[in-house]
C-alpha cells in the first residue's frame, strides 16, 4: 500500500478548495488599476487585399485611447514558428511571415486588421465598428486539394505555392514499401478524414499587458500552458525585449489541450500596446472570437494502405496525408503531421516496412496546430481503422489480428525511427478483454437486437510518444527549441519546501501530485511541500506542459534537484552527527547513521543550513536550494487497448455509447485518482471527435460551426461512466520515476474504438458499410445505412 | 449610471450598472466576485450559473437590472462562513469532480439546484440535468459521480477512482 | 452590446406604453435575445422587460377546459404546472434548452421569436392554440409567418396562450447535437374532431402542419397509418447537421414515434 500522500496515493487535490469556492485566480480575474481594453477589428472575409484603413472617425469616438493597425508593427517581428520541417528533397519548408496585425492582406476570417484601445470594452468595440477598411475580396482557398492544384490562388503571394512541405518518412523506404504492397497477398486500402476540431478549453484566452516606464519592465498575464516559451518567443522574436525586462505570468488557467501552447498575436499586442499607451491593456476573448482565433486541431485527409500475407502478418504500410496548416504557421504546427505523426505509424505492431508521406497545405482558414494528442491521434486513427477493415476483409477476428502482429520484445526499434523501451501489449489487451467483458458481447448484442437497436463492438490499441523530448534529437528534426525542463527545490529553514517547476498545471493537478514525489523521497508530509508554477519571475526556466510531459520531464528535473538536496543534507547531517557522509541514511524524515542509534531530524538539518553555527562551511555553502535541468534520453511510450460498445438506432442513425473501457500502461503512477481523471477527460474528447465535433468551413472560408450552437461539445448525457484500468505497468526505463505520461492517451485511443464499433454494428446488421468519416452524426450514419 | 441593488450571498449590495450590464458582469466587475465565470456567448456552457431567488440561471444571459431586489447566491456563498465546504463541494473534491476548475462554479450551482428539486437523482437524471453545463476536462465521469455521492447515494460500485 | 435602457413595467398597459417609444423592444426571458444583442445583431434603444408583470405569469385551466399560460411564464413553470392538465405540453416545456434556460425563457418570448427549430411553435400549431395579445386573439394557423416571422405588429405583446387540451398528444424531439434545439420535432395532438400534426426544425418556412399525416391519423390513430406516406425533401432545411432528405425522413420517424407515445 502506498504511504499516505506519497507516490501511488490517490491524494485529494489541494487546488480544489480554491476552485470550489470561487477563489481561483484566472487571467480574466486580474484587473490592474488604470487598465484600458482592446477590441480587435477582425476580418470577416477569408481572403482579401487591404487597400486602405481609415481610423479617423473611430479615433474621435468616446473613450478611445489609441488605434493600432499593421503600420504600427512594421519593422517589428512577426509571430515565429518553432519548428522547421525539411521536405523529402532536402529543402526547408516554405515559411510565411505571420504579422501581429495584418500587413496588406487578410488570410482567414478572424485575422486582426486593427486594434482599438479604449477606456471600456464596449467603447473599444464601438470605435472598431467605425473603422473604415477598403478591402478587395480575393478567392478563398479552402479545400486542400484545390489549394495544391496548378494555378490555385496563393494564400501567400511571396511563396511559390500553397504547399508548405512535401515530407517523406522514411524516404529511403519509399520504393521498398511500394514493392511490398504490389507483391502482397492482400492490401487493405482506406481513405479517411481526420476531422478538424477546436480545442475549446472552457476558459477563453485572455491577455493583460502591463508596463513600468520607470524600470522599463514589461509584464504579460496570459492564459498559457508555458509562460517561459511565450517569454522566449515574444521577447526574442517579436518585440525584442530581453528576458530580464519581461515577466510572463500564466496564473490559474482554465484548460488548454494544446491550444494554449502557442504564442498568439493578442499576447504580443497587449505587451506592445501597454508600453505604447503607457497603461495596462487587457483583452478577453469571447467564445465566438476564440473559434476564429484559437489554433484548431487535426484536419488531415489520408489514404492508408496495409499489406498482409496469407496468415494476416503485416508486411508493409503506406500512408499519404494532406495536412491543413491554415493561413499561417502556428508555433509548432509543422511538427504535428510529421514527427509527432509519422514516427507513430508502427503502432503496437511489428510491421517491417513503413512509408509516410505528408503534404502540408496553406489555406484561408484559422491556423492548425497541436490539439490533445497532436499527430498521434491521427496516426492511431488511420492505423487502427485500416487494421479493423483488413480483419473484416480477411474474415479474421479484429482482436486476433492485432495480437498476431503485436511487438512482444523490448526494446523494439521501429522502422519509423523510434525505439520503444518497454511495453506489454498482450497484457493490456488481456486486461481489456476482462474489464470490457468482451466474452459477454454476444448476449448484449442479442438484447439490443430485441430492443430494435444495432449493437456493435469496437476495439483498438494505441501507442504514443510522450515526454517530449531529447533535445539533441528534436534539434536534428527541426525543433528550434530545447525540450528539457527545470525545477528548483527551495528548502526553507524550518524544513518546508517550495518547488519551482517549469511545468504548468491547468487542470492536471501538479500542485497535489508533484509534492507527493518530493514528500516520498524525503519522508515528510506532503503538506510541507508547495509547488510554484506559472510565473517566469519565480521559476528557473521551463518548457511547459503539453505532450504528456510534465511528470516525465519536469518531474524528473524535480527528482534530480531533490536528490541534490538530499545529498547536501546528508553532508550536513554527517557533520551534525560527527559521522561519515557515506553512512548517512534518510528515512521518514530522519537522518540516521547506519549501525548506530544516532539520528537527526529533517528540520534540524534544514535549520542548520540556514543558521550555520555548527556547519561544515569550509566544505559546503549554507542554504539549501538546488536546481536541476532534465533532458530526457528518449520519449516515453504509453500504450493500451480500448473497447467501445455502441447502439445504433436504425431509424435515425443516432449512435449511443453503451460502454467504454480503457486498459492503459502508463508505467509507474504517482496519483491514481488524477491519472483516472486524465483518461476520463481524454475519452470524453475522443468520443466528441468521433461522434459530435466538427469545425466546418464553407467554400468562402466562413466557419459554419463557429459557436456552441453548431459546434457540438460533448455533454454529460452523451457519454457513459468509463471503465479504466492502469494495472498493467511496465515502467519507463530511462527516467528516474519510471513514469510515461497519461494526459493524451484517452484522446488518442478512443476515436477508432468508437468508429470501429459503429461499423461493426452496421455490418452485423448486414449493411455494406466499411467506413464513415468522423464525426459519426446521426445524419451521416443514416446516410451510410441508406446509401 | 443608475445603481442596481440586490442581496448577494446574504449581503445587501449596490453597484452601478448600465441597462446592458449583464448579471455576470455586475458580479465579476461590479462586486469583484470573480468565481462566476463566462465561458461562452450563446448561453450554453453554464460556467456562469448562479441562483436568483433560489433558481439556477445563466448570469451571462440576464441583465443586472432584472435582478434588482433579488436574492442572488454565487459560488462564493456556498461554503460555510468558516470555509467548510458544503456537501456538494466536498463531494467534488473527494471524487475528483474538477480539473481546471473553470466550469466548476457553474457545475456546483447547477448540482445544488438539481438536488434541491430532486434529492436522490438517478445517474440518467444527473446527466440530463447537466445539459446546460459543459466541462472539457473530466469527461463528466467524476462530476456525475460526485453529484450522486453528494445526494447520499453509494457510488462505490462506479468504476475507477 | 450597444447601449440601451431597461424598463420594468408591472402592468400590461405600462408595457404597451413603453413599447410605443422609438426603437423599443420587448424583453421576455432574454435567452435568445441577449445572445443576439451580444453579437450586436440588434440595436434597441430601450428594452421593456415583461418579467415583472404579474398578470402575464402562471398556468390555469379556463372554464372551457383550455389551458391558459401567461405570456411571461417561464418554461420551468409550464413543465411543472401544466403536467396534470396537458402532460405532452409540459413535457415539451421540460425539454427546451436546459434547466437554467428554462428558469428564464418564456413561452411568449419563444413564440414572438418563432425560431424555426424552437419547440413551442409545434405545440401551439398542433394544439390549435390561440395567441392572446394586448390587442387581439390570433389563431395558431394565422400566427406563424415563415422563419422568425409572426403576425405580431410592432409593440404587440403576447399576454397569454390558450391551448385546447387534446384527448392524446405527444411531442417527439430529435436533438440538433450542438444547440439542442430540434433538428426535427413532431407534435401530434388527437382531438375528438381530428388529429393535428405540427413539425418544427425541419421546414425552411418554420413550423408547419403535415396535412397528409393529419388525414391519415384522423382516419386511424396508429403509427402504421403513416407507413405509406412520404415526405418531400423540398422545402426542408439543409445545414451541417442534416440534409433535406434526412430531415424529411425524420419528420416521418418522429411523427410515428409521437403517435406511438400518444396512443400509449
Amino acid at each position: 500500500m502506498p504511504k499516505d500522500g506519497g507516490i501511488g496515493a490517490s491524494t485529494k487535490r489541494r487546488e480544489d478548495v480554491r476552485f470550489l469556492t470561487g477563489q481561483g485566480n484566472y487571467t480574466d480575474d486580474i484587473n490592474i488599476a488604470g487598465q484600458a481594453y482592446v477590441h480587435f477589428l477582425r476580418s470577416d472575409m477569408a481572403h482579401g487585399r487591404i487597400n486602405a484603413i481609415d481610423t479617423a472617425a473611430a479615433a474621435a469616438m468616446p473613450g478611445v485611447v489609441r488605434i493600432f493597425t499593421g503600420a504600427d508593427f512594421e519593422g517589428i517581428g512577426g509571430l515565429p514558428c518553432g519548428w522547421q520541417v525539411t521536405d523529402r528533397f532536402g529543402e526547408p519548408m516554405q515559411e510565411p511571415a505571420h504579422p501581429v496585425l495584418a500587413q496588406g492582406k487578410v488570410r482567414h476570417v478572424g485575422d486582426p486588421i486593427a486594434a482599438v484601445v479604449a477606456e471600456t470594452p464596449e467603447q473599444a468595440r464601438d470605435a472598431a465598428e467605425a473603422i473604415v477598411v477598403d478591402i478587395t475580396e480575393l478567392p478563398a482557398v479552402v479545400d486542400m486539394r484545390a489549394a495544391l492544384a496548378e494555378g490555385a490562388t496563393k494564400v501567400h503571394d511571396d511563396l511559390k505555392s500553397n504547399l508548405c512541405y512535401d515530407w517523406g518518412f522514411v524516404e529511403d523506404n519509399r520504393e521498398a514499401v511500394d514493392a511490398a504492397i504490389k507483391g502482397a497477398h492482400h492490401v487493405t486500402t482506406l481513405e479517411l478524414v481526420n476531422n478538424r476540431l477546436v480545442a475549446n478549453p472552457m476558459e477563453p484566452r485572455v491577455a493583460v499587458g502591463d508596463y513600468n516606464r520607470a524600470t522599463d519592465e514589461h509584464t504579460l498575464y496570459t492564459t498559457s500552458q508555458n509562460p517561459h516559451v511565450i517569454r522566449l518567443l515574444m521577447g526574442a522574436f517579436v518585440l525584442g525585449i530581453p528576458e530580464h525586462k519581461l515577466r510572463v505570468v500564466a496564473p490559474d488557467v482554465g484548460g488548454g489541450f494544446g491550444s494554449k501552447i502557442f504564442h498568439y498575436a493578442e499576447e504580443a499586442f497587449c505587451t506592445f500596446a501597454a508600453k505604447a499607451c503607457n497603461r495596462p491593456v487587457k483583452w478577453t476573448a469571447s467564445r465566438s472570437e476564440a473559434f476564429i482565433t484559437d489554433a484548431h486541431g487535426r484536419d488531415h485527409v489520408t489514404k492508408i494502405e496495409l499489406a498482409l500475407d496469407e496468415e494476416g502478418n503485416f508486411l508493409a504500410l503506406r500512408t499519404e496525408t494532406l495536412a491543413n496548416m491554415g493561413a499561417y504557421l502556428s508555433t509548432f504546427a509543422p511538427s504535428v503531421p510529421t514527427w509527432l505523426h509519422g514516427t507513430l505509424m508502427a503502432g503496437n505492431y511489428k510491421t517491417p516496412l513503413i512509408y509516410v508521406n505528408v503534404k502540408a497545405v496553406f489555406t484561408n482558414t484559422v491556423p492548425v496546430d497541436a490539439y490533445r494528442g497532436a499527430g498521434r491521434p491521427e496516426a492511431t486513427y488511420q492505423l487502427e481503422r485500416v487494421i479493423d477493415k483488413a480483419a473484416r476483409e480477411l474474415g479474421m477476428d479484429p482482436i486476433a489480428l492485432r495480437r498476431k502482429n503485436f511487438v512482444t520484445e523490448f526494446p523494439y526499434a521501429t522502422p519509423v525511427a523510434v525505439e520503444y523501451d518497454t511495453g506489454d501489449y498482450v497484457a493490456t489487451m488481456d486486461k481489456l478483454e476482462e474489464i470490457a467483458d468482451i466474452a459477454g458481447f454476444a448476449d448484449r448484442w442479442e438484447k439490443s437486437q430485441d430492443d430494435g437497436k444495432l449493437r456493435g463492438l469496437g476495439v483498438n490499441c494505441y501507442i504514443e510518444a510522450c515526454g517530449i523530448a531529447p533535445s539533441n534529437l528534436v534539434g536534428q528534426l527541426g525543433a528550434r527549441a530545447g525540450l528539457y525542463d527545470a525545477a528548483t527545490v527551495r528548502v526553507n529553514a524550518t524544513g518546508s519546501i517550495s518547488v519551482m517547476v517549469g511545468a504548468h498545471s491547468h487542470g492536471q493537478g501538479h500542485e497535489t501530485s508533484f509534492p507527493q514525489v518530493v514528500a516520498e523521497m524525503i519522508g515528510i508530509d506532503p503538506s510541507q511541500v508547495e509547488i510554484v508554477h506559472g510565473d517566469s519571475s519565480k521559476i528557473p526556466f521551463g518548457m511547459g506542459t503539453y505532450g504528456s510531459r510534465s511528470i516525465a520531464v519536469c518531474g524528473s528535473a524535480m527528482v534530480r534537484a531533490t536528490e541534490k538536496i538530499i545529498n547536501k543534507a546528508k553532508k550536513i547531517a554527517a557533520h551534525l552527527m560527527e559521522a561519515s557522509e557515506a553512512d548517512i541514511e534518510l528515512k521518514d524524515g530522519q537522518f540516521t547513521v547506519a549501525g548506530t542509534d544516532k539520528s537527526v531530524a529533517w528540520g534540524d538539518v534544514t535549520l542548520a543550513a540556514y543558521v550555520p553555527h555548527n556547519y561544515p562551511l569550509e566544505e559546503i555553502e549554507p542554504g539549501l536550494e538546488e536546481t536541476a535541468f532534465y533532458d530526457p534520453a528518449n520519449f516515453t511510450y504509453p500504450a493500451g487497448a480500448y473497447a467501445c460498445e455502441v447502439e445504433v438506432d436504425p431509424e435515425t442513425g443516432k449512435v449511443t455509447i453503451c460502454s467504454f473501457a480503457a486498459a492503459d500502461d502508463f508505467g509507474n503512477i504517482i496519483n491514481p485518482m488524477i491519472v483516472d481523471g486524465q483518461v476520463h477527460g481524454g475519452i470524453g474528447q475522443g468520443i466528441g471527435q468521433a461522434l459530435l465535433e466538427n469545425a466546418v468551413y464553407d467554400e468562402n472560408g466562413q466557419l459554419l460551426s463557429g459557436s456552441y450552437m453548431d459546434y457540438a461539445m460533448p455533454r454529460a448525457d452523451d457519454v457513459p461512466f468509463y471503465v479504466v484500468d492502469h494495472s498493467c505497468q511496465t515502467p519507463c526505463t530511462h527516467n528516474p520515476l519510471g513514469v510515461k505520461g497519461c494526459g493524451e492517451a484517452g484522446a488518442i485511443g478512443s476515436p477508432p474504438a468508437v468508429v470501429n464499433a459503429v461499423i461493426d454494428a452496421l455490418q452485423r446488421a448486414g449493411k455494406d458499410v466499411s467506413h464513415i468519416d468522423m464525426p459519426l452524426t446521426p445524419a451521416r450514419v443514416w446516410a451510410a445505412m441508406n446509401g | 449610471m443608475p445603481k442596481v441593488s440586490m442581496t448577494v450571498n446574504g449581503k445587501a449590495v449596490s453597484a452601478e450598472a448600465e441597462g446592458r450590464t449583464l448579471l455576470s458582469s455586475y458580479l465579476r466587475e461590479g462586486l469583484g466576485l470573480t468565481g462566476t465565470h463566462v465561458g461562452c456567448d450563446t448561453s450554453q456552457c453554464g460556467a456562469c450559473v448562479v441562483h436568483v431567488d433560489g433558481k439556477a440561471v445563466k448570469s451571462c444571459t440576464m441583465f443586472a437590472a432584472e435582478a434588482e431586489g433579488a436574492e442572488v447566491t454565487t459560488i462564493e456563498g456556498m461554503a460555510a462562513p468558516d470555509g467548510t465546504l458544503n456537501a456538494i463541494q466536498q463531494a467534488f473534491q473527494d471524487h475528483h469532480g474538477l480539473q481546471c476548475g473553470f466550469c466548476t462554479p457553474g457545475m456546483v450551482m447547477s448540482a445544488a439546484a438539481l438536488l434541491e428539486e430532486n434529492p436522490t437523482p438517478t445517474e440518467a437524471e444527473v446527466r440530463h440535468y447537466l445539459e446546460g453545463n459543459i466541462c472539457r476536462c473530466t469527461g463528466y465521469h467524476n462530476i456525475v459521480k460526485a453529484i450522486l455521492a453528494a445526494s447520499g447515494q453509494d457510488v462505490s460500485g462506479i468504476a475507477a477512482e | 452590446m450597444y447601449s440601451f435602457d431597461i424598463e420594468r413595467p408591472t402592468t400590461i398597459a405600462d408595457a404597451v406604453a413603453a413599447l410605443g417609444s422609438d426603437e423599443a423592444q420587448a424583453l421576455g426571458g432574454g435567452q435568445t435575445l441577449i445572445p443576439t444583442l451580444k453579437q450586436r445583431l440588434a440595436a434597441p434603444a430601450k428594452l421593456v422587460s415583461l418579467s415583472g408583470i404579474a398578470e402575464m405569469q402562471g398556468v390555469c385551466v379556463a372554464d372551457d377546459g383550455a389551458l391558459c399560460i401567461g405570456g411571461a411564464t417561464p418554461h420551468a413553470v409550464v413543465a411543472r404546472e401544466a403536467a396534470a392538465a396537458y402532460p405532452a405540453l409540459a413535457a415539451l416545456a421540460g425539454q427546451i434548452g436546459d434547466p437554467a434556460v428554462r428558469n428564464r425563457g418564456t413561452i411568449g418570448g419563444s413564440l414572438a421569436n418563432n425560431d424555426p427549430a424552437a419547440c413551442y411553435p409545434a405545440a401551439v400549431l398542433a394544439s390549435g392554440a390561440t395567441i392572446v395579445t394586448n390587442a387581439r386573439s390570433i389563431a395558431a394557423d394565422d400566427y406563424f409567418d415563415g422563419m422568425f416571422g409572426t403576425a405580431l405588429e410592432e409593440g404587440e405583446i403576447i399576454v397569454e396562450v390558450r391551448f385546447p387540451v387534446p384527448e392524446a398528444a405527444s411531442y417527439q424531439k430529435f436533438l440538433q447535437p450542438a444547440s439542442r434545439f430540434a433538428l426535427t420535432g413532431a407534435f401530434v395532438a388527437k382531438f375528438a374532431d381530428g388529429v393535428r400534426v405540427a413539425i418544427t426544425g425541419a421546414g425552411e418556412e418554420g413550423v408547419f402542419r403535415w396535412s397528409e399525416a393529419e388525414t391519415a391519423l384522423s382516419h386511424e390513430f396508429r403509427p402504421d397509418a403513416l407507413m405509406d406516406l412520404s415526405v418531400s425533401a423540398d422545402g426542408m432545411i439543409e445545414d451541417l447537421h442534416g440534409s433535406k432528405a434526412y430531415r424529411a425522413h425524420l419528420v416521418k420517424v418522429m411523427t410515428a414515434r409521437a403517435v406511438a407515445a400518444a396512443a400509449g
